[in-house]
């Protein structure tokens, strides 16, 4: 069974919600991201979404965007995000990780390389925001052949019949993306949300993460009401950016990985009270 | 190519893009989940409208009576003379309202956003033609009109920054990334997905997703079909070459989609090679760069090894571009066009050359398609045809010509 499979299958049995934290690799330097990653699971993250720089992040808000920018500073590259990943696992044999990122820089390494390279260093799960199924006919199967989820996102413009095709190549969960908008974005109504997730049920049997526009503790505890997981972002990563260039890279790594511990320790109580 | 005139193809090469907006294995859709629907609403629209003869005769009759058009095609007997080699003919998308060809894509795409319903007009702009475009017809139906542009083409194009504003859009400066037409376009998408029931973003390029690429070509043919009539009726044949300058390649392929069948037609687009192509500080994807995946579309990018887009160089903001519209990719890998780059500097001796030759002052993107004829003609016969797309006037950049030139106001 798949790492992510294994961990919703998990928290089924417990009755409890997936908690999935977003970081960039590498911001705001290439030093903090394995130690976050394994203070992140200390906190009760329940799997890792970790962001692939990219020069031009179409679908991400401010602080996303910035996130990239500054990891790229460093010139974070996906090898250097596989290394990471490789190195989370000398440790943590558990915790599902999934990429989210950007096509290019998988196309410049070749579906077959980086599905390889992905399956070896540790991926489970790849989240690429700019393939619709319609133009992963080659992709996908790669993907899938390597052992690696592909995770696609579902919209609130989203009509039920794309749902039915997007799930049918899906595996590992859905991300349904809460809001009109980039990442970020603060308006989210936890009932609309319900009424779509309803919608989603219909068409597939597999766990629903929500993401873009949860912020603390209260919306993680809604959306965990009606969704499997929820996934916070920009919330953690305006952390990063708050304490990024205040301190020396190695007290403010130590500032930034006590601050969003705090976050995800309080959304993890509100999760399971 | 010769041997091909011969037997018919089996599928013309007009016949692009497929369903799906492919050419070839360039082009297509690939954007955020949430883009999918408005890019399908806006495909069926597109499709609808440009076969319902009351939108094409609203859309004719603009492009006469607000436009200008046709624009001539004008004999550039004394620079041909001077170059001693084939017979040039100027497409004249300079004297189109507001100076450029940008517009013919804009009044057809705001007549398109009004049979939608869309109430709030973005768009995306690099020289600021595009943005002046839009502006000008967002004004002209009143409808409010977001400008994006880079904090650097802000810098460089403080002129038409201020023609934008006074036709009523709002310029928002662009400071991420790069902070040049690149990411303006990222700007622009993402303004769209949060925007997007009453927004309707016109795309400046034949880039973009589906169905952008095939759309603003579409809207953009009417240079090459009235090129093509003028010259049947000024020398009673087809041209011999096709010149046109590649940012995002509109212009070109405007001049170039009603050609394309025609083998006989030599089809030149000509990049941006900056301070030179070996230098790596060029714009020129399809002289030197590699197929990949930006702004919804596969097509030649500049990017790195590792899958990150480079920054771009080049004199002219318009052609400051590190991708190009995928049919220009299929079209070169099916060995149909050619691509060339010419650097900045002939670009600027382009600028000066018509100038005096022609009394025609063209803008610093058109100079490149100039620089290029300057070296195709004098290797051509006497009795051959250029026709050279002249695909705006230079007004807007005369202030960097001047400081280039040393020249303070
Ligand atoms: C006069 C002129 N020519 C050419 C271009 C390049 O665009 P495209 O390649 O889409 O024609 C621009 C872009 O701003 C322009 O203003």
């Amino acid at each position: 069974m798949s790492r992510i499979k294994g961990c919703f299958a998990q928290l089924k049995k417990e009755n409890k919600k997936a908690l999935i934290p977003y970081v960039a690799a590498g911001d705001p330097n290439p030093e903090i991201t394995l130690d976050l990653m394994h203070s992140m699971v200390e906190s009760g993250a329940d799997i890792i979404e970790l962001g692939v720089p990219f020069s031009d992040p179409m679908a991400d808000g401010p602080v996303i965007q910035k996130a990239s920018e500054r990891a790229l500073i460093y010139g974070t590259s996906l090898t250097d995000v596989l290394g990471i990943i490789k190195s989370f696992r000398e440790t943590n044999n558990d915790t599902p990780v999934v990429l989210m990122g950007y096509l290019n820089p998988i196309e410049v390494m070749g579906y077959e390389t980086f599905a390889q390279a992905a399956n070896e260093a540790g991926v489970d799960g790849v989240l690429t925001v700019d393939i619709p199924p319609e133009e992963a006919a080659d992709y996908i199967p790669v993907l899938k052949a390597a052992e690696l989820d592909p995770i696609f996102l579902l919209s609130p413009t989203t009509t039920k019949e794309r749902m039915a095709l997007i799930c049918k190549y899906a595996s590992g969960f859905i991300y349904y993306v809460a809001v009109k908008g980039v990442t970020g974005t603060s308006a989210l109504d936890t009932t609309e949300v319900a009424n779509r997730l309803d919608i989603i049920k219909q068409v597939t049997d597999l766990p629903v993460g929500v993401g873009f526009g949860i912020k603390n503790a209260e919306t993680a505890a809604a959306i965990g009401a009606v969704a499997e997981a929820v996934v916070v972002g920009s919330a953690l990563v305006n952390l990063v950016e708050q304490n990024a260039h205040a301190l020396s890279n190695a007290e403010g790594n130590k500032k930034i990985i006590t601050e969003i511990s705090k976050v995800l320790l309080s959304m993890r109580t509100a999760l399971d009270a | 190519m010769t041997t091909q005139t011969q037997s018919q193809p089996e599928k013309r090469l007009s016949d692009m893009p497929d369903e799906h907006g492919h050419f070839g294995q360039y082009g297509g859709i690939f954007v955020p989940e949430t883009l999918m629907e408005p890019l399908n609403e806006l495909k069926q629209a597109y499709i609808h409208y440009l076969q319902d003869p009351e939108f094409i005769a609203e859309l004719d009759n603009d492009l006469s009576n607000y436009v200008g058009r046709p624009s001539p095609l004008y004999f550039a007997e004394r620079w041909s003379r001077e170059l001693g080699g084939a017979k040039i003919y100027l497409k004249r998308e300079d004297l189109n309202h507001t100076g450029a060809h940008k517009v013919n894509n804009t009044v057809g795409q705001m007549l398109l956003a009004k049979r939608m319903g869309k109430t709030r007009i973005i768009a995306e702009t690099g020289a600021g033609q595009h943005g002046v475009a839009t502006a000008t017809v967002a004004a002209r139906l009143g409808l409010e009109c977001v400008v994006y542009m880079g904090a650097e083409d802000i810098q460089r194009q403080a002129l038409n920054v201020y023609r934008m504003k006074l036709l009523g859009a709002h310029v928002i400066s662009v400071e991420s990334g790069s902070r040049t037409l690149k990411d303006a376009l990222n700007e622009a998408m993402r303004d769209w997905v949060t925007n997007i029931d009453n927004t309707f973003y016109i795309i400046g390029t034949a880039a973009g997703p589906h169905p952008y690429p095939a759309m603003v070509r579409d809207f953009q043919a009417i240079i090459g079909r009235e090129a093509k009539e003028q010259i049947m009726t000024h020398e009673g044949r087809l041209p011999d070459a096709l010149v046109a300058c590649i940012g995002g390649g509109s212009n070109a392929i405007g001049l170039f989609y009603p050609f394309v069948d025609d083998m006989e037609v030599s089809i030149y687009g000509v990049e941006a090679a900056g301070h030179g192509l070996e230098t790596g500080e060029h714009a020129a994807p399809l002289c030197a760069g590699k197929p990949g995946v930006l702004h919804g579309n596969r097509t030649y990018l500049m990017e790195d090894r590792h899958g990150q887009i480079i920054p771009t160089h080049s004199v002219s903001a318009g052609l400051d571009y590190p991708g190009v519209g995928p049919e220009h990719s299929w079209l070169k890998d099916i060995g149909r066009a050619n691509y060339v780059a010419v650097t900045d500097e002939e670009a600027l001796k382009g600028f000066h050359d018509l100038t005096l030759t022609e009394g025609i002052m063209p803008a610093l993107e058109s100079s490149h398609a100039i620089a290029y004829v300057t070296k195709l003609a004098p290797t051509m016969d006497k009795d051959q045809i250029i026709i050279m797309n002249l695909s705006g006037r230079g007004d807007k950049d005369i202030h960097t010509v001047a400081t280039i030139a040393g020249i303070e106001f």
